[in-house]
């Protein structure tokens, strides 16, 4: 599966969302009114899929599924 | 300073009988009990495999959008759904009153249990940054109130009480004080509890307290019976909706019955054992009739907190007979655990309630597994049938380790 498929799926379970619905460009407050608590959760779920540690400073930078999409393929070479 | 009425304008409840009150108070006068084997988790490896368990519950979504009902620990959710019920009987909104005048009390003997294991595997396991970031605001005893103050907009008085199995007693009685002193119009009141878990009932059988008739669950709890043999977990919620009775009636909510009196003391005498004569109780029960001006011979009805321990139901019934004196024999008392098994800190809320239903229905629901009475515990139980008895004053008594006591006293209205 691609990277930007199993980060919508991920979200997709996370929020109770259809899949259908979140595409590369969803934001995650805006769109997903989702708050920071919500977002720490999320970010647990994707260092746990991805096997990679997302430090904190830089999940401020990560506001749409494409920013952790870039993300997650800049670490993962 | 004139003090206030205070009414009860709703009532909603969950627990091993049922998960609406009406279910469960059919089920109660026809002295169903509401004790069964486990059915939610293994518990091959548990001292004790039965409780006072719900079945089939399902939160609704209206309640708690479906994405954050894993996070929220099953008594913040029992909450809710009772709350909803007693809320919805009442007709009461966040512009019934000034939204800073309706508050929520909560009473909750343990909080979040299930997730603190829950949440303590994952630590052990994985390690602090896999610790949920609502682990915290799962287990709190006040996230009950809180959600609820969030779904409806009630910006009063906002806690939860805590004294073990007599928390949601203490609960509706400072909900009850709150209001009787004019600080809020409404208080959504009572307590819930959910438990059920290894760790806890690990705990409750390793003090003794805890029945083992695992083969016969549904005769398990026999307050008063001579083969009782301790105390049977349940799990549930008992919220009851608080007003001011002339601004309830103004309003035209419809009034179930009153609360007219509140006692609360200490044994000061043991950690987890009650005072064999009652050193404790008497003065309790003595200051809710104290309170409401109440001749203790009009009071027809007791729901005891009798939870089927050898020493405890001895120790209650001592009591009452100081407290009433020759009135003692002529009222009639009753312990619902026989049948819901002990609903910890929701109980007091729970039993509140069946106080307010016989009261207002003039039914009494009994003591069931009542077959060899105890020579030691010499009152009228309302063995084993309910009663039709028309009567003006219920007494709620609940009890709990640390040595504290609740009574709550209600009027027929």
């Amino acid at each position: 599966m691609e990277v930007q498929d199993k980060v919508i799926k991920l979200v997709s379970e996370a929020t109770k969302m259809d899949a259908a619905n979140i595409s590369i460009n969803t934001t995650f407050v805006d769109d997903l009114n989702l708050d920071s608590l919500d977002m720490v959760e999320l970010m647990m779920k994707m260092e746990d899929e991805f096997g990679v540690e997302i430090p904190e400073d830089e999940t401020e930078n990560l506001k749409s599924i494409g920013d952790v999409v870039n993300y997650l393929k800049t670490k993962s070479h | 300073m004139q003090l206030q009425r205070v009414a009860v304008t709703g009532i909603g409840a969950i627990c091993g009988l049922g998960n609406t009150l009406e279910e469960i108070w059919a089920n109660a006068i026809a002295g169903k009990p509401g004790i069964s084997t486990i059915e939610r988790q293994d518990t091959s490896a548990w001292p004790v495999t039965f409780a006072g368990e719900v079945k089939n519950f399902k939160l609704s979504e209206e309640l708690m959008p479906l994405k954050e009902q894993d996070r929220f620990d099953l008594f913040n959710q029992y909450a809710l759904h009772a709350g909803d019920e007693a809320i919805r009987q009442a007709g009461l909104t966040k512009d019934s009153y000034e939204a800073s005048r309706i508050g929520v009390v909560l009473g909750t003997g343990l909080g979040g249990f299930p997730h603190i294991e829950m949440h303590h595997k994952t630590f052990l396991e994985k390690g602090a940054r896999r610790v949920s970031p609502f682990f915290i605001p799962s287990v709190i005893p006040n996230m009950a109130p809180g959600l609820m103050a969030i779904h409806y907009g009630f910006r009063g008085v906002n806690y939860s009480t805590a004294s073990a199995c007599a928390s949601s007693a203490h609960a509706i009685g400072t909900a009850a004080m709150e209001i009787m002193l004019g600080r809020q119009d409404a208080v959504v009141t009572g307590g819930t509890e959910a438990v059920i878990t290894p760790y806890t009932i690990a705990g409750f059988a390793s003090m003794k307290a805890l029945s083992k008739r695992n083969e016969e669950p549904a005769r398990a709890s026999r307050p008063f019976d001579v083969g009782r043999d301790g105390f049977i977990m349940g799990e549930g919620a008992g919220i009851i909706v608080l007003e001011n009775y002339e601004k309830a009636k103004a309003r035209g909510a419809r009034i179930i019955a009153e609360v007219v009196g509140w006692g609360a003391t200490n044994d000061a005498y043991h950690i987890t054992s009650p005072h064999p004569e009652g050193e404790g109780t008497v003065p309790c029960m003595q200051q809710a009739l104290t309170q409401a001006g109440v001749a203790k011979e009009l009071v027809g009805y007791i729901n005891a907190h009798g939870t089927s321990t050898p020493v405890g139901d001895v120790a209650e019934t001592n009591a009452i007979k100081r407290v009433f004196g020759d009135h003692a024999k002529k009222l009639a008392v009753s312990s619902t655990k026989s049948m819901t098994g002990h609903l910890l800190g929701a109980a007091g809320g729970l039993e509140s309630i069946f106080c307010i239903k016989a009261l207002e229905t003039g039914i009494l629901p009994p003591t069931i597994n009542l077959e060899n009475q105890d020579p030691a515990c010499d009152l009228d139980y309302v063995a084993n049938k309910s009663r039709k008895v028309d009567i003006q004053y219920a007494l709620n008594n609940s009890f709990g380790f640390g040595g504290t006591n609740s009574s709550t006293l209600f009027k027929k209205v």
